[in-house]
């Protein structure tokens, strides 16, 4: 089935209220922290106060007879029983050498490289014993100099033998000679200089996991908060334990957010899951929230230049980006692609640059692991490239919305210099609908208004595009990737004809429970009640990638219609059966079969009996029963785009800056369920606005003592920080997946952060504030404003 | 030590440490899960619970405090026949939650608010749901629902 037929389904395009609904209103949910096993333990990890220091010794002894613990273990305990933490994706050097990939130890062996590095768990009968007992373990550091800004990682100290001068990889993009040419013959160059400041996911729920082991069926089960539950087992069992995968069980139940932090294989996991067989007990651990600070992996951090050169219309010849990235102390699971990958490849944008050429260079720093967090590179290169664009076209004496358009992309497919092919897009028409939306027209008059009250109003643009659902495959292979991009979907259709989908896609807030159900009642004609979803427990679901990059509608959506479509050919011929005619006179609409050209008819439901009560059945020719599964591996990223425009309002008394108005037009292709794709682009927004106006993770430069370690030093956005979002859509379906779909969940945060940036610095111009970098606090805002007067 | 409490109508009797926390006493001695932990600051409302009347932090309060206490949780809000509460109601039709995690005290906190101001403005419902941190929804929705559900219990 086309995406064009898809799309005129019953169901689609409907607000069918969420069916997980109910069990989250009354308490019902069932979060890891809410399970308890039988005898459970529980663990609590030593983590290292300095930044980096030698482990001189560990002593465990006092802390061992302490009441109610169970067992202590330290690194070297761990030495020899199993491999450290694997990074999913090679990155290579521009002459082939491969990247600098140093050990992860689960228990930190020899040193200690941020604080909160983990080097012991403390196994005891209760959560408050494990606590007493883990501070009476005592160890004796020689503490090193830490180095924590990327700048300064060529010159600090060295974290990893295996890493010289901290670098982990230099990444080359592009052709630096055609670049180099475009500059030579450009009428105007214009240059930046920015920093993307490093933010802490902080999904509401922290990280938790319960490892248990049964000695009967020698089966390991892991209950833990995660985005891919199949990823997690696979990593674990074949890259660190060693264990056969059929005896190993990854339950991610109900996840409180995830925003790509519960992606990845942490330390904790592989710990508990080993330790639950060595002690024969089911061990919990619930992370805090200071020591979510501290181990999550964070997002962004890279300090950048760039530079466009046009032509004297304020066409785009060329562009160069140079990026540093700092990778942490450790490589997470897919921290190398973020910086590279996932970046560079969207530096054209929505625009006709003809040539880019971007180098990165990535480093090791004494500050908890980089890794994805919701958007991860695109809207680091959306941050860089639309701030430069809005600062092309005020030295060109052009307005934000006139640079773009001169140079938006209008034909597709499009074809950019930095690797990727836009399949379709709509980005004038998303710009022209977000001008009227925003009221574009009477913003000078909201302009006196604000200057009669001796505030300064601005206006920013931002024009985004990303690439979800990364794939496929076999090219991301060769791009470094060290998994497959696939995803998995099952269609069970029981005998009375009620369904239960099985999904390799987990939802940890984005409603799949309802809007994949919408996609299976609109393709077989049920209700959707009569459909369930189930998703996050490797020991239901076949196979699956999990949930992150905007994925799982375009990709599992897709594996779903994949199922659907051989459960539909079973099923026609099952009715051609019934109806004794050919299978090829068969047609199926609304739930019923039909023969063409008559009044016979069977329904879905009467299929669905006769496969499992086959008394009157081809079985010479047909297998009973009605349950099909199908992998789906995407030919092409997706790439939702959409343009934003933000107001903000500044008292330069004092800094404060606030948005008044914030309106989004985003082209996702088709819509299943607009009231949870508008939800999507809400909570992005506030991400994505929250980094630009208030969320900074801070490091001390010297110590690398965490600064902003709780929400009492880390702003995070509230409810008050914000007006009423306008929320707008644009629809050219994707052209190479059957529902046309392209993905929702992170354009608000990708698209946002430059439209406020580019807001405040509209608004700041007339007091001569050319440079700006997040957030947006009001002391940063009032500095900017004195040091321009200065 | 013995804690008298009446959590959801039911009376019961808890012997716990002194220094136990309510919302301990709530998910770890009752197993009432639907109270949740999301900081060890007393930010993010997760954990809120109706005491007496007033919307509280559970985390940030001894059990021994709440002694004699009425304490309405998540569980306690529906009808006995399992009809939501009129501000159950308005999040699920409002879709004022996705992970659900802060649901919980989003809710009793709104609850809260709608019987002190039951014709809050959409910036007061703002105003007042600053000690509740969701990380999913961009809070607009919720307020929505606050709306709708002040709407709703008004009309009860």
């Amino acid at each position: 089935m086309g995406a064009s037929d898809f799309s005129n389904l019953p169901h689609i395009g409907e607000s069918v209220r969420r069916k997980e609904d109910y069990r989250f209103l009354t308490g019902a949910g069932q979060y890891t922290d809410d399970i308890t096993m039988q005898a459970q333990s529980y663990a609590v990890f030593v983590r290292s106060p300095h930044a980096h220091a030698i482990i001189k010794s560990i002593d465990i002894s006092a802390a061992s007879a302490m009441p109610g613990v169970v067992r202590i273990f330290i690194g070297k305990d761990l030495e020899g029983k199993m491999g450290g933490l694997p990074c999913g994706w090679l990155i290579n050097n521009p002459d082939g050498t491969p990247m600098n990939e140093p050990p992860h130890p689960v228990l930190a062996l020899g040193k200690v490289r941020h604080v909160g590095d983990q080097l012991a768990m403390v196994i005891a009968d209760t959560l408050e014993q494990a606590k007493n007992a883990a501070e009476a373990v005592q160890v004796d550091y020689d503490v090193l100099p830490a180095v924590v800004d990327v700048r300064d990682a060529a010159t600090g100290p060295q974290l990893h033998d295996a890493a010289p001068n901290n670098k982990c990889y230099k990444w080359v993009l592009g052709d630096k000679g055609n670049v180099d040419a475009a500059f030579a013959n450009a009428h105007h160059v214009t240059k930046l200089d920015l920093i993307n400041n490093r933010l802490v996911p902080n999904a509401m729920e922290p990280r938790v996991a319960i490892g248990n082991y049964s000695r009967a069926t020698e089966e390991y089960v892991l209950y833990v908060s995660n985005q891919n539950p199949h990823v997690e087992r696979l990593l674990m069992t074949a890259f660190v334990l060693g264990l056969p995968e059929h005896k190993v069980r990854v339950i991610a139940p109900d996840v409180g957010g995830g925003f790509g932090s519960k992606i990845y294989l942490y330390a904790e996991d592989v710990a508990l899951t080993w330790a639950a067989k060595e002690v024969n007990r089911s061990i919990k651990w619930t992370c805090e929230r200071s020591e979510s600070f501290l181990t999550d992996a964070h997002g962004r951090d890279h300090v950048s230049h760039a530079e466009m050169a046009m032509d004297k219309d304020g066409k785009f010849l060329g562009m160069r980006v140079h990026t540093h990235a700092n990778l942490g102390a450790y490589l997470s699971t897919f921290s190398t692609a973020v910086p590279t990958i996932l970046y560079a490849t969207l530096l054209a944008g929505q625009y006709t640059c003809p040539q880019i050429y971007v180098e990165v260079d990535s480093w090791f720093t004494n500050t908890a692991p980089v890794d994805a967090y919701r958007g991860a590179g695109r809207p680091e290169a959306t941050y860089l490239l639309e701030r430069l664009v809005s600062r092309c076209g005020w030295e060109m004496g052009l307005s934000q919305d006139e640079i773009r358009k001169r140079n938006f992309i209008n034909s597709w497919p499009y074809q950019t210099p930095v690797a990727l092919q836009y399949d379709t897009g709509d980005y004038l028409g998303c710009m022209v609908k977000a001008q009227d939306m925003a009221d574009v027209a009477g913003f000078p008059g909201r302009k006196a208004a604000s200057a009669a009250k001796g505030l300064l109003r601005g206006i920013g643009y931002s024009s985004y595009i990303e690439a979800c659902g990364i794939a496929p495959s076999n090219i991301a292979g060769a791009l470094g990737a060290r998994a497959g991009l696939f995803e998995c979907g099952e269609i069970r259709v029981h005998p009375t004809g009620s369904v239960t989908v099985f999904t390799g896609s987990h939802s940890h807030g984005q409603g799949h429970e309802t809007t994949f159900a919408q996609v299976v009642a609109a393709r077989l004609g049920v209700a959707v009640d009569a459909v369930d979803v189930v998703h996050g427990d490797t020991g239901r679901v076949p196979f699956g990638m999990g949930t992150y990059g905007s994925r799982s509608i375009s990709v599992g959506g897709a594996a779903i219609m994949k199922a659907l479509d051989k459960i539909e050919t079973k099923a026609k011929k099952i009715a051609a059966h019934l109806m004794e005619s050919s299978d090829a006179d068969v047609e199926f609409a609304n739930g019923e079969f039909t023969v063409k050209g008559t009044d016979k008819k069977v329904t879905f439901g009467q299929v669905a009996l006769t496969a499992y009560v086959p008394h009157n059945y081809p079985l010479d020719k047909l297998e009973p029963g009605l349950n099909e599964t199908a992998f789906y591996d995407p030919t092409n990223f997706t790439f939702p785009a959409g343009t934003y425009i933000c107001e903000v309002e500044i008292d330069p008394a004092t800094g404060v800056t606030r948005v008044e108005k914030f309106t989004a037009v985003d082209d996702f292709g088709t819509i299943i369920n607009p009231m949870i794709v508008e939800g999507q682009v809400h909570g992005g927004l506030v991400q994505g606005i929250g980094q630009a106006l208030m969320e900074n993770c801070v490091y001390d430069r010297e110590t690398g003592q965490l600064l902003t370690g709780s929400f009492m030093d880390y702003a995070m956005p509230r409810a008050d920080d914000f007006p009423e979002f306008k929320i707008g859509n644009i629809c050219t379906p994707c052209t190479h997946n059957p529902l046309g779909t392209k993905g929702c969940g992170e354009a608000g945060a990708i698209g946002s952060p430059p439209a406020v940036i580019n807001a405040v610095l509209d608004a700041l111009h007339g007091l001569g504030v050319k440079e700006f970098d997040m957030p947006a606090t009001p002391h940063r805002v009032w500095e900017a404003i004195q040091a321009a007067k200065a | 030590m013995q804690v008298h409490l009446k959590v959801n109508e039911r009376a019961l009797t808890v012997d716990v440490p002194p220094h136990t926390l309510l919302v301990q006493v709530l998910r770890e001695h009752l197993h009432m899960t639907g109270t949740h932990v999301g900081c060890d600051t007393a930010q993010c409302g997760a954990c809120t619970v109706i005491k007496d009347g007033h919307a509280v932090k559970s985390c940030n309060i001894l059990a021994a405090q709440a002694d004699g206490a009425e304490i309405t949780t998540i569980e306690g809000l529906a009808a006995p026949d399992g009809t939501m509460h009129p501000m159950q109601a308005a999040f699920k039709d409002c879709h004022g939650l996705q992970c659900g995690f802060c649901t919980p005290g989003m809710v009793l906190s709104a609850i809260d608010l709608c019987k002190k101001h039951p014709n809050a403005s959409a910036e007061e419902v703002r105003t007042h749901l600053e000690g509740n941190l969701c990380r999913c929804t961009g809070y607009q929705n919720i307020v929505k629902a606050v709306q709708q559900g002040a709407a709703a219990m008004a009309s009860a």
